[in-house]
């Protein structure tokens, strides 16, 4: 199995190069903070600026695993009860964009707005 | 009840279907069942490690562990199919001319099974891990209804493992001389997917910033949320509102793939029509 030990080497050893690429990232994204408390978006309608890279902060206030996730923002990620989390989204133009917890997509949702 | 059976089975759709076109691709190789079942035990007992330290893993790495491991797991996965497809092309002319020798190479246990059984263990543990988490939340949760969410996961995954058996046997009616063409394209085609899915992930993780506007969308016509859409985004990589760098990525793959094999292909042994043929 010496070929599949090599590639996966190769594979992991591109994932750490891309880790360490992950520090140099830029610092002067927009912050938004959520939260999500039964099952409810905190704010249920965050704004943020145009045209910059967006960082969103997650807590999950809830005991149970929230995934959020975003077709346009491009965003899925999951979040354990009572954990956080970051997620990178890139400069958006201005719009409303819809984003929701994928366990319980017609109930818990909010909108990023972009202005 | 169905909340549960529905979520728990649109998770199961991606592995059912790998688990599916890897148990056809192997069809007739001795261990290959073997390596499937380990594969998905493999998996069950990632995806329940992943679940149980979700939350160190989307802490770890600066905040981006979550898709980093996603991108590297997908990119093995997408090395281990494409390893498969450049050795089925490298021996598959050979096979393909003698349809009884076919057997006998395939089953002298010379075939990457290996790395199938990787692909099917990554599939599991990335599609397993949200289903984990989904059942945790569940016992966190507690109370009455839990039950009856937990009878709905069991169909959601029962449901899974039926269109995985659907999968199977579809492509097993395909006959044997047929069956290496079709299954190393829809390798390729998943591979490609599998590679689109894990530059997805580089770009949520802000490490491939580039080329991150939508290619098109397409999500008014088939939304890739809906079952035709889940499937197609299993089978061929499908995304209604891919990045242009998703796009880039699959296509290169999919060119990857198949200039290597044709390559490979090339250099095989040529057919044999008398068993002691020299090799070029």
């Amino acid at each position: 199995m010496t070929p599949t030990f090599r590639l996966s080497v190769i594979a992991l050893a591109a994932a750490t190069a891309f880790c360490a690429a992950t520090a140099a990232r830029a610092d002067d994204a927009a912050r938004v903070q959520l939260s999500i408390k039964d099952h409810k978006f905190d704010p249920a309608e965050p704004t943020a600026p145009a045209g910059k890279p967006i960082v969103i902060a997650l807590t999950n206030l809830d005991p149970t695993p929230v995934e959020l996730e975003s077709k346009q923002l491009r965003v899925e990620k999951v979040v354990a009860g009572g954990g956080a989390i970051v997620v990178n989204v890139r400069a958006l133009p201005p719009g409303r964009y819809r984003f929701f917890d994928d366990y319980h997509e017609a109930t818990t949702f909010g909108f990023l707005v972009v202005r | 009840m169905l909340g549960a059976l529905i979520i728990v089975f649109r998770e199961a759709i991606e592995a059912g279907i790998i688990v599916g076109i890897v148990l056809a691709a192997t069809k007739g190789a001795p261990g290959s069942r073997l390596t499937a079942a380990i594969g998905v035990a493999v998996g069950v007992l990632g995806a329940s490690l992943v679940a149980a330290f979700a939350g160190a893993l989307a802490n770890a790495l600066q905040g981006v562990g979550q898709e980093l491991f996603n991108a590297a797991i997908l990119s093995l996965a997408v090395v281990m199919l494409a390893w498969h497809n450049l050795w089925m092309a490298r021996h598959g002319r050979a096979l393909a001319a003698d349809a009884r020798r076919l057997g006998e190479e395939v089953k002298s246990g010379a075939r990457p099974l290996f790395a199938l059984g990787v692909v099917v263990a990554v599939a599991v543990m990335r599609e397993g891990s949200e289903v984990a988490l989904f059942l945790y939340g569940l016992i966190a949760a507690g109370g009455t209804t839990s039950a009856d969410l937990l009878l709905g996961s069991a169909l959601g995954l029962a449901a899974g493992a039926t269109l995985s058996a659907a999968t199977y046997f579809g492509l097993a009616a395909i006959p044997a001389r047929r069956l290496f063409g079709v299954t190393s394209a829809l390798i390729a085609f998943l591979a490609a997917g599998l590679s689109s899915q894990a530059a997805n992930f580089l770009q949520q993780a802000g490490v491939a910033p580039w080329f991150a506007d939508a290619a098109w969308d397409t999500s008014a016509i088939l939304s890739d949320t809906s079952l035709i859409g889940r499937v197609l985004h299993t089978l061929v990589g499908y995304s209604d509102q891919p990045s242009e760098l998703q796009a880039l990525v699959y296509a290169a793959t999919l060119a990857a793939i198949f200039a290597l094999s044709r390559t490979f292909a090339h250099r095989a042994p040529a057919p044999r029509p008398a068993p002691a043929g020299e090799m070029s």
